[in-house]
This record gives C-alpha cells, structure tokens and sequence, in this order.
C-alpha cells in the first residue's frame, strides 16, 4: 500500500505540470459547462469531434503514412448507428412516414454509450473489408478505394429507406448538449492515442511511414501494422461520427459528402503529419476560425456600398489564410513535434536567445 | 551444420538473368563472404534471401535453432521478409536505408517489434505487461547502442548522423531482432581504411559476443580476405568460384573477372 503511494507520488513529481494541465482543463470545461451560451457550446463540442475524427485520419495518414480518405464514411456508420438505435421508439413512427422502419430494429432502442460503440464497432468492420484487398498493394489504391468506398457509404444509406429513412434522414435523435460527452472522450482518444504512438505498434506505424522495405526487413508485418492503424482510426472516426449525430440531433446523407474528409485532411496538414498536439490545434484554429471569418459573409458597408463582402468570400480570406500558413509553415504548425513542456521551453529559451541577439545587434548598431 | 542452404537459386528479370543457379551453403558460426564486380548480382541474391524477392525457379532453406535448441530446416523461399526476419535472418542495406525521421533509439526499438508480447489494446491502456516489455525492450536497445558505440546520440534524429554512424546504427538495428544469420551489404562502403579496420575488429566481436553466423558482401578485398572463412564470387549473375580466401585468390576465373583479360586494372 505505502510502495502505491510512493509511486503515485513520484509520478505527480515528476509529471506535475500535465497534472496541473490537466485539472485546469477540466476545471475549464466544468466552467464552459456551466456557463458559455448554447452558440459557443455548440462550437466547442464540434471542435472536441472534429479532435477526435481528425486525430483516427492523422493516425492512418500521418503517422503509418497510408493516403485513407474515408472519415467521413466511417463517420456516416457511427452516426447512422447512433441515430438508428437511439432515436426514441415512440416517435419512430412518425419519422419513418413513407416507409416504416425494418421490423427487426423498429423494436431495439440502446442506451446512447452502447450505440456509440456499437457504431465505432461497424466502422471497424467495413474497415476491415476495404482495407484487406487495398492494404496489401503499394502506392495511392487506398486513397482512391476509400474515397470511393465514402461515396458508396452515402448512396447506400441515400437508399436503404427501410433502415436508415433514406433522404429524409433520422430527426429527434436524443442529443447531447453536455461538454463532458465530446471532450471526455476526446480525451480519452488523445490520451490512447499518445500512449499507443509511443509504444512498439507507434513506431511500426512510422518506420512504415519512413521506409517500407526496412520496415519489413526489421520484422514489421506490413499488412497486419497498417490493417492495425487503419482499423484503429476507423474507429475513432466512426465514435466520431456517432457524437456528431448526438450532437446534431439529425442525420441524413447530405452531411457526409466526401467533401467533409478534406475538412479533416485540411486539418492535419495544417496541425502536422504525425503530430497529435499538431491536430489538436488545428482542429481549434479550423473550427473556430472558419465560424469567426462569418462577418465576412455579410453584406458590409463602410461609407460606400462595397460589393466584396457577399456570401463565399468567407471562404476565399480562409483559404488565403491557408495558403499562408503552408507556405510558411511546409510541414504544418508542428511538423511531427509534439506539443511537450520540453518543446515549450526550448521555443521560449529560442525566442529569448533570438530577441537578446537582436537587442545586442541593435545596441552595437547604436554605437557605431 | 548449414545454416543456410540455396539450391539452383535463379532470379529473373524480364531478359536480364540477374542470379544464376546459385547455390551456396553457409556453415552455423561462420564468416561468409560474397564478392564480385559491380551488377554481378550480389544484392539480388541478399534481396531472394531475405524474401524481398521470390527466386524465379531454385529454393533457400533456413535451419534456424530454436530457444529449446532443436534446429529443423525450413523453406524460406516465397515467405514475407517479416516473417524470415523473425526465423533469425537480419540484414543492412547497401544504400543506407534507417529511419530518418526517427531517433537512434526508436530506430533500435522497431526491430524490437517482433518480440514485443503485447497487444495494442494493452498498449493503449498502458497495460502493466505493456509496460514491462517496454522497459525490457529500451534496456535491450541501450545496451546495443552501448555496444555500437551510438549511446551518446540516442535521442538525435538518425537523419542527422554521419555516415559512418548511420552505418554502425543500420548494424544496431539488425542485432536488435535477434538474428542468428546477418547479412551484412557492404558494411564498409565509403569508409576510409581506419575506419575499415576498427569495422573489422567491431564485426568480429559482434560474432562472438552474440553466437552470429555472418553472410555479408564487400569490396575491400584486404577486409574479406582477412576476416571471411568462406567466399564466394559471383560475375554476371552466376558463381565463378566458391572457397577460402587463399584458393578463390589464386583462381584464374576470378582475376580475370576483377583484372579482365587485358589486366587493366580495376579496384
């Protein structure tokens, strides 16, 4: 009992700060709980999924370095999942009007925490399907059997009328407006992310990221190392999909056009291939930053009538904005660093070093 | 008793007969060579060795012992080079092939991969066996690293070594998966004979430290003739002559493939 102390206590000493962290954060988000206005509440919820959906495509594309874009159909299984199993059984009826639900779910309802695991749990499966004939060859097939696969996910669900109530999509899922949902689990992901990049299977995700041929030579399976991460994230990403339809309170298959992968795509190259912290950011900066460019969507008069600020330029200043940032930033705001005390202090001793030289250079200017 | 056995090993591409019925038999505990004249087909016969490659027509056979110290013969031709790796086979790669963006330990630490003996799940939860089999793993590849003399850089990036190093490192890495066969690609390519000579001696004792049967080819003749107790010489894909040093030096065949008829020297 007393050696349990002790080693809990060393481990506070020695990782005192990410406890600290810790405790704040959560402290944060029991205060936004609390307090922040159903606006703001709902972006930052969006922001915690989009964490944790960008994390599972950084796992496949930064980290074991496979070309997957399929997040937002693996995304559309969680989601549907959730609405299919939750949705109150009363008030079934009434959705499914034109055609009723299959007999053999009109009648099961789940607790919301099964139906999300459930749902991450058939992301796996379709996963798994896809990735058996593509994960075995070399080069881009991946890319363009998930992209493709994300396309079928949505027709396929556009038409199972009896299942998924085709284009008319589930309304009244019971939703969650809680913080403590979407970032406990994201949390939770980051965390069994972190843990698991640092352990054997992590780096058997890199060195096939690095160099198939030596990877394998140094007795890395290939297929079974990238089946591992691509199964992996297509669970997170279907959780994902599953807190975005809670989140929502209604899904349909517009939601899951293949568009919505390059959110997450855009998002990890903007954080950093092979970066967690990197994504963590970005899916902040991306989120927020694309509600809080909205001003621009709006028709805007300073004096005289500008006819620039109209629907869409929204998006042409967030892309500009993009292109900045790769060009000066090519391996995204992190690269594959990740975001550690030892990081900070080396930054802040870096930027401490840089502004003394220049203050030196100046002063000896002075005196010339 | 053999180790590793070819038999009437051919490798073909398109037109081109890059190993020709190659058959060579290397004894448990020895220090092989294979040498020959740039494209003969010596990487190609590593690279059907270690699986990269399935041999158009011939098999190789791989006698590995077990922990309980039963040795059986098994066929290795057209298996995974994961899977021949894990029988006991390592290798380094001519052009150096380590994980750059990754730190010297981490390079060590992934060909631990084949021994780790727990899940992903128990990684994820920071399981207590995962645990244990991470501090065994670190402790296996420090102490490498201490033997290559690498201790020092563990946590630079691989990238950022010198040549020499990145050379020692990719050896590390081999020893890392517990081989009982190494199959070493030029070791010495690009060092200067200081160098050359302490490779030497660093090769010798990695044999006797840690019971290898070393394979590996080379073109510092004065290092293959020193150290190897068998050689074999291969020009054009097929093996011109196989023996110790002292005969294959003497054999007309391979002067005339190193020196050509005309003697115009070539080194």
């Amino acid at each position: 009992m007393k050696e349990t102390q002790n080693s809990i206590g060393a481990y506070l000493k020695a990782h005192w700060k990410t406890v600290l962290f810790l405790v704040v954060l959560l402290i944060g988000i029991g205060l936004a709980d609390n307090f922040v206005d159903s606006y703001l509440r709902r972006l930052l919820n969006l922001c915690a999924i989009y964490v944790i959906v960008s994390l599972s495509m950084n796992l496949v594309n930064g980290f074991t370095g496979q070309f997957s874009l399929g997040q937002a159909g693996f995304m559309a299984i969680g989601a549907y999942t959730v609405a299919v199993f939750t949705v109150p059984i009363e008030s079934r009826a009434a959705i499914f009007y034109l055609e009723p639900m299959a007999p053999f779910l009109a009648n099961i309802q789940l607790p919301f925490i099964v139906a999300l695991i459930l749902g991450g749990l058939a992301a796996v499966v379709v996963a798994f399907f896809i990735g058996s004939p593509c994960l075995r060859l070399r080069g881009d097939y991946l890319a363009i059997a998930t992209l493709g696969f994300s396309e079928i996910i949505r027709i396929v669900f556009t038409n199972t009328q009896s299942i998924t109530n085709g284009a008319l999509g589930i309304k009244s899922i019971p939703t969650i407006s809680s913080l403590w949902w979407t970032y406990g689990t994201a949390l939770l992901i980051i965390i069994a992310t972190v843990l698991l990049i640092n352990s054997t299977y992590g780096r058997a995700f890199k060195a096939i990221r690095e160099d198939e041929i030596a990877a394998e030579a140094m007795g890395v399976g290939l297929f079974k190392t990238k089946m591992t991460s691509f199964l992996i994230g297509a669970f997170f990403a279907g959780i994902g999909g599953g807190l975005f339809a809670a989140l929502l309170g209604t899904v349909d298959p517009k939601q899951f056009y293949f568009t919505l992968t390059y959110n997450f795509l855009l998002i990890i190259v903007l954080g950093g291939m092979g970066s967690i912290s990197g994504t963590v950011i970005a899916s902040f900066v991306v989120t927020l930053g694309q509600e809080a460019l909205r001003f621009l969507d709006e028709p805007m008069a300073f004096g005289l009538d500008l006819p620039i600020f109209r629907p869409g330029l929204r998006m042409v200043v967030f892309s500009f904005l993009l292109m900045v940032i790769v060009l000066f930033y090519r391996k995204g705001l992190m690269g594959t660093n990740e975001l550690t005390w030892d990081f900070i202090a080396q930054k802040y001793h870096a930027i401490k070093q840089k502004l003394s030289r220049k203050k030196a250079s100046t002063e000896g200017g002075g005196q010339q | 008793m053999s180790l590793l056995r070819t038999e009437n090993v051919i490798m073909q591409f398109g037109g081109v007969v890059a190993v020709n019925d190659l058959n060579i038999d290397i004894k448990k505990g020895e220090l092989a060579a294979l040498i020959g004249p740039n494209g003969a087909g010596k990487t190609t016969a590593f690279n059907v060795i270690t699986g990269v490659y399935t041999p158009t027509s011939g098999r190789a056979l791989l006698t590995p012992t077990d922990p309980t110290g039963q040795a059986t013969e098994i066929e290795i031709t057209g298996q995974k080079p994961d899977k021949i790796t894990g029988l006991g086979v390592a290798r380094t790669f001519q052009n150096i092939r380590l994980f750059k963006e990754l730190t010297v330990l981490e390079n060590v630490l992934v060909a631990t991969h084949l021994n780790a003996n727990y899940s992903f799940l128990s990684a994820m939860l920071r399981a207590p066996k995962a645990r244990k089999g991470e501090r065994q793993a670190k402790a296996d590849c420090e102490f490498l690293l201490e033997r290559l003399g690498l201790i020092g850089l563990k946590n630079e990036k691989a990238a950022s070594l010198p040549y020499g190093q990145q050379r020692h490192l990719e050896i590390a890495r081999a020893l890392a998966t517990k081989p009982q066969l190494l199959l070493l690609d030029e070791p010495a390519a690009g060092m200067n004979p200081q160098e050359t000579d302490e490779l030497t001696d660093l090769i010798f004792k990695l044999k006797t430290d840690f019971d290898l049967t070393i394979f590996m080819i080379e073109h510092h003749m004065d290092l293959v003739m020193e150290i190897s107790d068998h050689i074999y010489v291969l020009d054009f894909g097929c093996t011109i002559a196989k023996g110790t040093p002292d005969e294959v030096q003497n054999d007309p065949k391979v002067i005339e493939a190193y020196l050509g008829v005309d003697a115009d020297v070539e080194d």
